[in-house]
């Protein structure tokens, strides 16, 4: 991210300029109904909210630059310009105001993806020198560091320790051959360390080999969500390079949405070649132990829960039914909430907004739908699958003084595995 | 102007001009779009994208429930709007003749007093898909010039067809005249306005539902 221009920025726009755009440019009728499907409209009425509005500097780069009306209107003089304060106007709708969720792309009649959109304009953005500070920092520290969070190598040491001494469980660092390749989330390291012991209470019940690179332990991609394609990059590689150095047949994205995004996705395209691994998320190992009978639960969870689904997971990942499947393995009273699955509203976290401080505010006011649809169901507990969520839902329930616990999928599940009875009681 | 020389006009030169660059006009909007490029997905697929982009070309033509409960209005009168003005294009026997004549195939049609009371909702729902854009707080933010052009070429030629069948306002030659006058100002206007949603919305479509099949999610 060296020294960003406008130039560089309407540059970046133009090389994210293909032929899908084009098309979604030309099929928009103005209809406004992708307003009725984003939180960030919803919650706060403000129509420059709408989706397609947030990529308009976008199009008219595309009108003026690929279309033969465009380049005459602009000859004419009857084009409005993409300058410095376009990019200042749009900043905030293109980053405070968009968690990437995708609903918008799911209810356009004409079928534009407006969120693929809006992460591709995003690239602009970054490169113009119009990223948020929160996001600018968390990506130098994940390029720098390892880490978004700042964790190092010792961290992730350290809670191998306290699970060694507090369960006898082990998680093992660089095993050569081992068949899954666990990638954690900084979340995870520092605020749910629950996550890394349920891991390995479920890999030894269902007798697999894992472990854990010491070179690439961190799942989460802040260059996906800023923009910024050659960093995002730099840190597949890292995953690619640890996974296909130690051998492992599976990589294991963590419970967060976007790092799922990042390595199942875009991480093939941004290193410009196919994987020598498969990636596969938490829910989708969990629900095949399942289903191979490898894991088996005991016990069931009383309390009225319902599940969030994160968008990066359900909407945009395909991994819809196995939460469900595992939820019901373990929980007598699940309910659904309105609109479940892939038409869910967002937690108003993702997408770099929880991370971009500027948008506290904003994220708040955009909870209220998650909000209105937990009022609607009253639950005890909510149960998810990614750790920004669960952040940020925690964070808006405490808003709005609503007492709930926030609980990842894969913990719960832990909880519930049938004791190994020769399990060593270290 | 005698109105029947303007009519002579209309249905032969001046149509043909107006299809004319009706037809190179889409096509160099679909090239302006193909030309683009798309970069090959690397990533390993988990379904097919041609299959996705195929059930998306048509799957999107239903509103999700969500969106139908919310906007209950809006989805419907879009339906109108559309199916009403295909129904009066392709349905109507004088026009089925016309295309028989220019393009040399034909179709049944449906008898004339249904095609009339069909254009009559045709014209309401339009002059209500206008009142539904200025009434709504996003739809006037977003709302540019070319929407009311768009909407005004696509009236047009409805309105002048009804006003020409019930021999009302003008002497029906020269009411049928400019009758065909404003589909050729449709025709020539179109590939440079967002109708050319009428193609473009499937290769929209297709390339979000394409993404989605390779990626096995809902699209």
């Amino acid at each position: 991210m060296s020294a960003p221009t406008i130039e560089k920025g309407i540059q970046s726009i133009k090389a994210q300029i293909d032929a899908p755009i084009g098309s979604f440019f030309s099929a928009c009728v103005h209809c406004g109904l992708c307003a009725e499907a984003c939180l960030f409209y919803t919650e706060t009425e403000d129509p420059r909210y709408t989706p397609i509005n947030k990529v308009e500097p976008m199009r008219r780069i595309w009108e003026q630059e690929y279309t033969l009306v465009g380049k005459l209107k602009k000859l004419l003089g009857l084009s409005k310009p993409v300058d410095e304060k376009t990019f200042s106007d749009w900043e905030t709708l293109v980053y405070d105001g968009c968690s990437l969720c995708g609903r918008c792309s799911l209810v356009c009649p004409v079928g534009n993806d407006i969120s693929g959109m809006i992460r591709k304009v995003r690239e602009g953005f970054a490169a113009a020198g119009h990223a948020p500070e929160g996001l600018i920092g968390a990506t130098q520290r994940a390029v720098e560091i390892g880490s978004p969070m700042g964790v190092k190598l010792p961290a992730v040491k350290a809670q191998i320790g306290h699970l060694k001494e507090d369960t006898g469980l082990d998680a093992p660092l660089d095993v050569q051959g081992a068949e899954y390749m666990v990638l954690l989330s900084s979340m995870e390291i520092m605020n749910f360390p629950e996550y890394m012991e349920a891991i390995a209470r479920i890999m030894k019940q269902a007798g697999k080999t894992w472990t854990i690179s010491s070179k690439a332990f961190e799942a989460t991609n802040s260059g996906i969500q800023i923009g910024v394609s050659d960093l995002a990059k730099v840190l597949v590689e890292r995953v690619v390079d640890a996974a296909e150095e130690l051998g492992v047949k599976t990589v294991i994205s963590p419970e967060c949405g976007h790092a799922f995004t990042a390595i199942r996705w875009e991480g093939a395209n941004l290193i410009g070649r196919p994987y020598k691994f498969e990636v596969k998320h938490i829910l989708e190992v969990l629900d095949d132990f399942t289903q191979q009978g490898l894991i088996k639960t005991e016990g069931m969870e009383e309390a009225k829960l319902t599940y969030h689904d994160p968008c990066q997971i359900a909407r945009k990942g395909g991994v819809v039914q196995q939460p469900r499947n595992l939820l019901n393995m373990i929980a007598t009273n699940f309910v659904e909430m309105e609109d479940p699955g892939v038409m869910n509203w967002c937690c108003s976290g993702g997408g770099g907004v929880s991370a971009n401080e500027r948008a506290d505010e904003l994220k708040l006011t955009a909870f209220k739908r998650k909000k209105s649809q937990l009022d609607a169901l009253g639950v005890d507990t909510l149960v998810t699958a990614c750790a920004n969520c669960r952040l940020t839902l925690e964070e808006g329930l405490e808003e709005y003084e609503m007492d709930m616990p926030v609980v990842g999928l894969t913990e719960m599940l832990a909880e519930h595995l049938v004791t190994d009875k020769e399990e060593p009681s270290q | 102007m005698d109105p029947n020389v303007l009519l002579n006009w209309a249905r032969g030169p001046g149509f043909e001009i107006a299809l004319a660059i009706f037809v190179l006009g889409m096509l160099l909007r679909l090239l302006e779009i193909l030309s683009l490029g798309k970069k090959p997905d690397l990533s390993a697929p988990r379904g097919s994208g041609p299959q996705g982009g195929m059930r998306t070309v048509v799957s999107r033509t239903f509103p999700r429930s969500a969106v139908l409960k919310k906007e209950p209005l809006r989805v419907i009168n879009g339906y109108i709007l559309h199916i009403g003005f295909f129904v009066v294009l392709f349905l109507y026997e004088p026009h089925i003749e016309f295309f028989k004549s220019s393009f040399g195939l034909s179709w049944p049609g449906l008898p004339s007093g249904m095609v009339d009371a069909i254009s009559a909702i045709t014209i309401l729902s339009l002059i209500g898909a206008l009142i539904i854009r200025l009434n709504n707080k996003v739809m006037r933010f977003l709302t540019t010039p070319g929407d009311y052009v768009a909407w005004v070429i696509t009236l047009l030629p409805v309105l002048t067809g009804y006003l020409a069948f019930n021999h009302l306002l003008l002497p029906y030659t020269l009411m049928l005249a400019i009758h065909l006058l404003s589909v050729e100002l449709l025709l020539v206007v179109a590939p440079f306005s967002k109708l050319t949603h009428m193609f473009s919305f499937a290769l929209a479509r297709w390339y979000q539902g394409y993404q989605a099949g390779r990626r096995g999610v809902e699209s």
